[in-house]
């Protein structure tokens, strides 16, 4: 390299790219970095868990490494009924969510008070812990918000996880964490947005998010091209556990001009008797319907509590 | 034979094998790309067509046509014109054919792991930054450093003084796709969260199509036209111009692909700026490519090379004119997300990017193993059914698109957009397929061209001879 003009040239290009990354990187990071988390992002973040992706705790996407929502209707330790509230569990060995392990994602204030009212750095992962939104009387000082925390409660309240899960009946927990697993594997996103855009797509699908609605979640998966209709507040418009079933295992069933693909194969082996599902026999039972040699379509099996699909749809109808 | 070279010395390896495997390699590539990408069109248009099992899923599967074709076909295609082009213009020979047939093989392998991997369902969750981070220090490791290293090595030891255009595009090029690959999946590395995650996905996403794919498809079209035609460059001034607005005009606007989320404005709107801007390059890329062709416009006609490349410099125009101003917030809100944006990605990388590509590895292929094409009949039907494949497919999916944004407005039952654009969906699968054929019938010409096809003498060109068959 010879001329004058390649040290030269070489120089600029290195200030004209190292420029447009600093504007392009380095000065948004400053206000990403600044925001403060939602209550929306709180429990989007403790739902979730520590990442929905690949990670070495779940190299397959199962939904292994996952937190439980879990709806307490009674007092783990008296079991006496209270008002009822949602806790996040994170069984022995999970990995804690993101705003306990980097409390500077909570944002100013929120960390504040997660941190000394809520104790979250208490949390340890071998043991496990639970976890609560509470609502503070401390406001933000842009626009008067009052600010959410998170509550560590098995050091704030002493309750443990196999305490909260124990009694809770299965259909009050939400395996809403795997099923976030779920979603991100079976590329539900490739088609459905987690993103209402603007004007009257607000009006079908529900207000935009906020800044402060993802602190801490990962991945974000705001979806690509839309396919289907965005899903962001599904669980507000269709909380219909049947509906869902009937839809995720063949979405001609309740929508015949839908081309979503079927996603029985979530369903397993079994089905919630534990008996063992023809997928076969049903989908030519299907084909003899949709040529009109049969009245109704078969019935579709109900899934088993630890099948797939049972988390895919917690996730779902989690989605308010 | 090839493991004989990738144990033996350097010297003993002939000139241009590295190109000629990264040549066919990218073929193959490209056959399987389409194929995917014609079988997950089918199951738009068909939706129980092959449904209910976990691996054809399309939401397993489309992710899996999307790499093949950009680090499969495209990326390997450019590989081979780096492999051949870059030690030409500097009079001299490759730095390192063992590296590049190394280069290729671990590409090669490494490509196909991370694509079963992907098709099982490890993903990352995050749109073109799929493969998790093990899989993209391979990725570095073993794809972009090596080809970095073997073009900056052999364009610092060069025989000529100056160093042109192309050669610019390609060390600048790959220089910058090593430092996006590493900074863009930062999230993965640091586990990132939120917003600042989403848009890093973005700014990975946005500066793959625009400092690697971008340049060096341009940089194929400088060399090609000049060296078939005869004609020299119309101007190195203007070659100047886009070489340094691509660096600062396409480096910038990654936030442009996230309009609608809560990023902060002021981004947003540095983002539009710039992206428009990136119609500054656009022009003046387009002008010198075709004003070089002064005098000789009878070879788009007559030489399949100079006709595949002309037709990647003019869909550049639309390309250019489309991306500019559908990333500004008063065009994006209506066609952000629909099928729009999949026609505005296949008009930039089934459009430019493969033309040029096409013409670089069928002029590659054919100097370096000095063979003329078999049969010019079978590339004017790769040619036809390319051209004709891809226009159904960007027209259909473009017309499709702005029906769904219709659908942003009216408030319909979304179903009925889903039943609208139904038909384009078909027409889309029979562009797409069309693609695919054609592949199949390239792959067949080049390798009967490597078998049969006519010697060309010492110190000819290819274009020189005349067509076959």
């Amino acid at each position: 390299m010879n001329f004058r003009e390649y040290k030269i040239g070489s120089r600029m290009f290195g200030l004209a790219f190292g420029l447009s990354m600093s504007i392009t990187l380095l000065f948004p990071s400053f206000d990403l970095a600044a925001s403060i988390v939602s209550e929306v992002g709180l429990d989007k973040q403790l739902t979730s868990g520590w990442d929905s992706g690949w990670q070495l705790s779940d190299p397959f996407l199962n939904g292994l490494n996952k937190p439980l929502k879990v709806l307490v209707r009674k007092d783990p330790k008296s079991g006496e009924s209270i008002e009822p509230v949602y806790a996040y569990v994170y069984p022995a060995g999970t990995s804690l969510p993101n705003g306990v392990t980097h409390t500077a994602n909570l944002g100013k204030g929120v960390e504040e008070l997660s941190v000394k009212e809520g104790r979250i750095k208490e949390a340890k992962k071998e043991n496990g812990a639970v976890f609560l939104i509470k609502q503070s009387d401390k406001a933000q000082t842009f626009e008067n918000r009052p600010l959410s925390y998170m509550e560590n409660a098995t050091a704030t309240k002493g309750w443990t996880p196999d305490e909260v899960l124990k009694q809770a009946a299965d259909s009050d927990i939400l395996h809403a964490g795997s099923g976030k697993t779920m979603f991100v594997r079976e590329g539900c996103w490739w088609c459905h947005t987690l993103l209402p855009e603007q004007t009257q797509d607000w009006q079908v699908f529900g207000a935009p998010p906020m800044l402060g609605d993802f602190n801490g979640e990962s991945p974000t998966a705001f979806g690509s091209d839309r396919k289907g209709p965005d899903l962001l507040h599904v669980g507000s418009r269709n909380a219909s556990r049947e509906w869902m079933m009937l839809h995720f295992f063949n979405p001609r069933l309740v929508q015949p001009h839908s081309i979503m693909p079927r996603f029985d194969y979530l369903w397993g082996e079994v089905d919630a008797d534990g008996k063992k599902i023809d997928f076969k026999k049903w989908r030519s039972e299907y084909d003899e319907y949709r040529e009109g040699k049969i009245t109704t379509p078969p019935e579709v099996p109900m899934y088993a509590k630890n099948s797939e699909i049972r988390n895919l749809i917690d996730f779902v109808v989690n989605l308010k | 034979m090839i493991l004989k070279y990738l144990f033996g010395k350097n010297e003993a390896i002939p000139v241009g094998s590295a190109a000629i495997f990264f040549g066919f390699s990218s073929i193959l590539w490209f056959v399987i790309g389409t194929g995917l990408g014609s079988f997950n069109a089918a199951k738009l248009a068909f939706p129980d067509f092959v449904t209910g099992t976990e691996m054809f899923a399309f939401g397993h599967m489309r992710q899996v046509h999307v790499l093949a074709v950009i680090f499969g076909w495209i990326s390997m295609a450019f590989a081979m014109a780096m492999m051949y082009i870059t030690p030409i213009l500097g009079n001299t020979r490759l730095w390192s054919e063992k590296l590049g047939l190394w280069n290729c093989m671990m590409w090669n392998i490494s490509l196909a792991l991370g694509l079963t991997l992907l098709w099982m369902g490890v993903t990352s969750g995050r749109e073109y930054s799929d493969f998790p981070w093990p899989l993209d220090l391979a990725v570095a490791a073993f794809i972009s450093i090596p080809l970095a290293v073997n073009v900056w090595m052999t364009i610092i030891k060069r025989r000529t003084q100056g160093i042109y255009t192309t050669n610019w595009f390609f060390a600048a090029a790959t220089f910058m796709l090593i430092i996006v690959f590493l900074v863009g999946n930062l999230p993965e590395y640091f586990h990132l969260t939120g917003l600042t995650e989403a848009y890093m996905t973005w700014w990975f996403a946005h500066n793959v199509l625009g400092l690697w794919i971008t340049p060096v498809a341009a940089a194929i079209a400088y060399y090609v036209i000049p060296k078939v035609t005869g004609n020299p460059l119309y101007s190195h001034r203007i070659g100047h111009l886009h070489f340094w607005s691509i660096v600062v005009f396409y480096s910038t606007p990654a936030a442009h692909h996230l309009m609608s989320a809560p990023l902060p404005e002021w981004l947003k709107s540095f983002a539009s700026v710039e992206g428009v801007l990136i119609l500054v390059p656009a022009i003046a890329f387009v002008s010198n490519i075709l004003l070089t062709m002064q005098g000789k416009w009878n070879m788009f006609v007559e030489n399949l090379e100079v006709r595949f490349t002309v037709v990647g410099v003019l869909l550049a125009i639309p390309l250019n004119m489309q991306g500019g101003f559908q990333q500004t917030r008063s065009i994006n809100w209506y066609i952000h997300g629909t099928g729009w944006m999949v026609a505005h990605a296949h008009l930039a990388l089934l459009g430019f990017s493969t033309f040029l590509e096409a013409a670089a590895v069928y002029l590659g292929l054919q100097t370096l193993m000095k063979r003329k094409l078999y049969s010019l009949t079978l590339g004017n039907l790769h040619f036809w059914l390319l051209l004709i494949g891809f226009s159904t497919y960007w027209i259909s999916m473009t017309i499709a698109g702005l029906i769904q944004g219709a659908g942003k407005i009216y408030e319909v039952p979304y179903i009925d957009v889903v039943i609208a654009e139904h038909p384009y969906m078909i027409a889309r699968w029979l562009g797409g397929t069309m693609v695919f054929s054609s592949t199949l019938i390239w792959l067949y010409n080049m390798w009967m061209t490597a078998r049969e096809g006519t010697v060309i003498p010492a110190g000819r060109m290819p274009s020189e001879l005349a067509y076959e068959r």
